[in-house]
């Protein structure tokens, strides 16, 4: 709403730097003489129906802030001695031309990365430009065993041959109201706490829609959370046993004869295997490893699959697993042997929305976007390829914990170059986070492209490119739904969108990049959807899939929707959901599912545990922050002003801190600061602490770093990571830790 | 015109804190001021060992957003109240919100 006839209101969609999360809600932008005054949640928009979580609601503090970078900058003194002189584009992009060009010929294109940090628009155009360069190493940099989603997305692929998600009605414009949704009776909620944010292209309040409308909870969580205190069954585990929980799961589903045995017959392949499988895992065993109470298990798994629809919501704890893409198989049989598969309610097959690729999700659209013969060449020199199968089979991405190593090392090839895409890995991402500083100071040449300065900028950058947030570019998304258009209402400084930047810069190095401008490669890839950019922005930035396209639920494995072959099935080896995985065995991963414990613990090693008693989980997500964003805006840094550590009263007490105390978490890696905060939401032999901090306000320039060695968590989480398939296990939640007193 | 108020359903309040900021962005207050604060409250429960809850509430510098209300819309608050569990309106009529509605509580702030 507006008191002045002079605003113009712009409705337009999210999915990048200012909000900053992975989500699409719908946002009304307020302009008055070219500047941003306010922004509304658009009420049209069915993603959100006009709410908004207090990062877009802050987006005039972030878009305004006087730290933006808002020119192109080279770096005139010392690395890391902050000294950075304004230059124009034309200096800046012929630079970058310069260096890369010149590393490419002395050495090859993979001897740079291209690294991104969290899932929003940049993985189109970093992947993009990566693979205009001709480097295959585009990687999230710093992200342990990639363990965030893509261990997720590799399980269900591997199982379903697509990925699925909770149905909160999302993928129609009428949501709750379509007389074909059914609200899930039952919703196991697996590691996460919905509300704080829009993880994985998921309005986290959908659940709480859900709950309104009459869904029971199950809540696994080592924390007591909103949800986990508002849910039926709470089932506190261990964190990093969820594989042993889902196995256990599957035992008394299957054993009690519960599964949909109809379903089973017709649409499965494997059933016999995984039954025998799962024997290994009697609930007496999974009590014992989970530290969750063995009748919980039974009665949540009963409650789970004697009720149908059933959904599962999961989030970034799975991956997080060691063997994470095989907990996420796991997890997803539950919901294929209960026939929760594409049903209203229970989790539907995800597709981007009307087929249209922005960031590649897998091999197939890799393809589909660069040809068979490039992306068959880039899989041989692609870091992790020969290690790993499903490095190089299942998505495009380098193997981050390799990555460092190998420009650590020089081995087997030299990495010259990295550019470093609105990613704080320093301040953020990066486990072994001192290592990673050390490792990246070698390099030769260092391009970052952020809105702000932080750690990573300022320790690494010899060129940085303001980029720009979502108001102030033109860009699309299609993760799931709806299909939506960020279109450009404001200009700030001479910053630039990740697309205008990279096409550029695509241009600059490959003579025969297909595209000159952004509205030209948006129209291309929209055109499967027989619609352009400008009538998307005309109707308001959003349009949901048709009904009877692919990319649309429901049952479309029996409507043949989504094979090749337009036969009913499901897109794997045997047409069928493979709770035996083919492609698992292919990639030489254990083709069922197994349990392994974390690295650190008390099983694997009792001798550290003794010495560090408490697990330490992080990385619960904020509703102030962004992971490494946000520090600097006011409306937000207020209401979360220091970094805090959650800690049992009993725990407290035994190490004898008070509530507010300043102390360090530490281990054999190092320690580092936290704020007491006694609380029963942990259990007494666990703490909490929330990461990727650093404090814009301290000294940029080396050695502070704005405080990044004083705050920054991920310098005692161990790498690389936990798992066979080179994805997932990051050990960002079990590593083990005490609480000491600074001054002692 | 009939006295206004806050109705809210706190067993659904999550603590996302949109109502906060979406104050501070209507009113244009700076950070340090803002019309509802909320507070988080963990305790121990009967029926289950840990309660945790939030609570907003609405205070002095709370005008109800009349200027909107002149505009026939919500406050910014319930507008953007991620959890959907604000409503504005006249007291009569939030007080038979209340009575069907446990854990829930009514401001009048003005
Ligand atoms: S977190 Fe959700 S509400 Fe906030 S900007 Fe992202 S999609 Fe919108
Ligand atoms: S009604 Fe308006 S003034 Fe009152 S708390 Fe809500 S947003 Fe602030
Ligand atoms: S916006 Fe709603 S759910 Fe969020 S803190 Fe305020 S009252 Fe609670």
């Amino acid at each position: 709403m507006t008191y002045d006839k002079s605003v113009e209101v712009f409705p337009t969609t999210v999915w990048s730097a200012g909000a900053g999360c992975h989500g699409a809600c719908g946002q009304k932008l307020y302009v008055k003489d070219g500047k941003l005054i306010k922004i509304e949640g658009d009420e049209n928009a069915s993603w959100n129906q006009g709410r908004s979580c207090p990062r877009a609601l802050a987006l005039t503090q972030y878009v305004y802030h006087p730290d933006r970078i808002t020119t192109p900058l080279k770096r005139v003194g010392k690395r890391g001695e902050g000294k950075f002189e304004p230059i124009s584009w034309d200096q800046a992009f012929d630079t970058c031309e310069e260096k890369l060009k010149s590393i490419r010929d002395e050495f090859g294109a993979e001897s740079v990365v291209f690294a991104q940090g969290t899932g929003r628009d940049v993985g189109g155009p970093i992947s993009f430009l990566c693979y205009n360069y001709g480097s295959p190493n585009w990687v999230q940099l710093g992200l342990s065993g990639q363990s965030c989603y893509t261990p997720r997305l590799g399980g269900m692929k591997a199982t379903l041959g697509d990925f699925c998600v909770m149905d909160a009605g999302q993928f129609s414009a009428l949501r709750y109201d379509d007389p074909d949704y059914q609200v899930p009776k039952v919703i196991i909620v697996w590691g996460q706490n919905p509300p704080p944010t829009c993880s994985d292209g998921f309005f986290g309040h959908w659940v709480v829609d859900c709950m309104k409308r009459g869904s029971k909870i199950i809540s696994i969580d080592p924390r007591n959370t909103w949800m986990s205190t508002r849910a039926e069954y709470h089932l506190q585990i261990r964190p990093g046993t969820d594989g042993a929980l889902a196995l256990g799961m599957l035992n008394v589903i299957i054993n009690e004869g519960l599964y949909d045995k109809e379903f089973v017959d017709k649409w499965t392949y494997g059933f016999d295997r995984l039954k025998e499988r799962v024997q290994q895992y009697p609930t007496h065993k999974v009590a014992e490893i989970t530290w969750i109470p063995e009748h919980l298990i039974i009665e949540a798994a009963r409650l789970y699959a004697r009720n149908s629809p059933a959904a599962i919501h999961w989030g970034v704890p799975i991956d997080m697993n060691p063997e994470g893409t095989t907990v996420a198989q796991a997890i997803s049989h539950l919901w294929c042997i209960t026939g929760n598969v594409d049903n209203p309610g229970g989790n539907v097959i995800a597709r981007p929305s009307h087929g249209v690729t922005t960031y590649p999700y897998s091999t197939e659209e890799l393809v589909g976007l660069y040809g068979q013969d490039l992306v068959d060449k880039l899989n041989k020199a692609r870091i992790g390829c020969d290690t790993y199968p499903m490095v190089k089979g299942f998505r495009g991405w380098a193997q981050p914990d390799m990555v460092i190593d190998q420009i650590d090392s020089g081995t087997p090839y030299p990495i010259k170059g990295a550019w470093i895409q609105t990613a704080n890995i320093l301040g953020g991402q990066a486990a072994r986070a001192k290592f990673h500083y050390q490792a990246l100071k070698k390099l030769d040449f260092v391009v970052v492209v952020d809105l702000f300065h932080n750690p990573t900028s300022m320790a690494l950058a010899d060129i940085v490119l303001p980029a720009a947030t979502f108001a102030e570019k033109d860009s699309f998304r299609s993760w799931w739904v709806p299909l939506g258009v960020m279109h450009k209402t404001i200009q700030v400084g001479d910053c630039k969108s990740d697309w205008e930047i990279n096409i550029e810069m695509a241009n600059r190095l490959n003579p025969d990049c297909k595209y000159n401008n952004i509205k030209e490669l948006i129209n291309d890839r929209l055109s499967v959807a027989d619609i352009t950019f400008d009538e998307l922005v005309n109707q308001g930035s959003q349009a949901m899939p048709p009904e009877g396209h692919s990319s649309r639920p429901y049952y479309r494995y029996e409507k043949g929707l989504l094979r090749h072959d337009g036969k009913p099935g499901f897109t794997t080896e045997t047409g069928r959901i493979e709770l035996y995985s083919k492609a698992f065995e292919s990639w030489d991963v254990d083709p069922l599912p197994f349990y392994r414990e974390p690295a650190q613990g008390p099983v694997n090693t009792p001798e550290l545990y003794e010495k560090y008693p408490l697990i330490m989980i992080t990385g619960a997500r904020s509703h102030m922050f962004f992971h490494s964003e946000h520090r600097m805006i006011p409306w937000l840094r207020e209401k979360n002003p220091e970094p805090y550590v959650e800690v049992h009263p009993d725990t407290a007490k035994e190490y004898g801190v008070y509530d507010g105390e300043w102390i360090y978490l530490e281990n054999d890696m190092g320690k580092v600061k936290r704020k007491v905060r006694i609380s029963l939401r942990v259990h007494p032999q666990m703490i909490h602490t929330l990461h990727s901090w650093w404090k814009p306000e301290l000294k940029g320039s080396e050695p502070d770093l704005f405080g990044v060695w004083d705050y920054q968590i991920n310098q005692i989480i161990p790498g690389p990571q936990d798992s066979s398939s080179g994805f997932g296990g990051g050990q960002y939640k079990t590593t083990l830790c005490k609480l000491s007193r600074i001054n002692e | 015109m009939a006295k206004m108020g806050l109705f809210i359903n706190y067993d659904y309040c999550t603590g996302c804190q949109s109502c906060a900021v979406a104050c501070q962005q209507e009113h244009d207050f700076p950070a340090g001021k803002c019309g509802i604060t909320v507070t988080e409250y963990v305790y121990p429960a009967e029926k289950k060992p840990v309660a945790v809850d939030f609570l907003p509430f609405p205070n002095e510098l709370c005008d109800l957003c009349i200027r909107r209300h002149q505009m026939g819309e919500d406050p910014a608050c319930v507008k953007h109240c991620q959890a959907a569990c604000m409503m504005f309106g006249p007291l009569e009529q939030l007080v038979k919100e209340m009575e069907k509605t446990p854990r829930s509580a009514l401001f009048s702030p003005r």
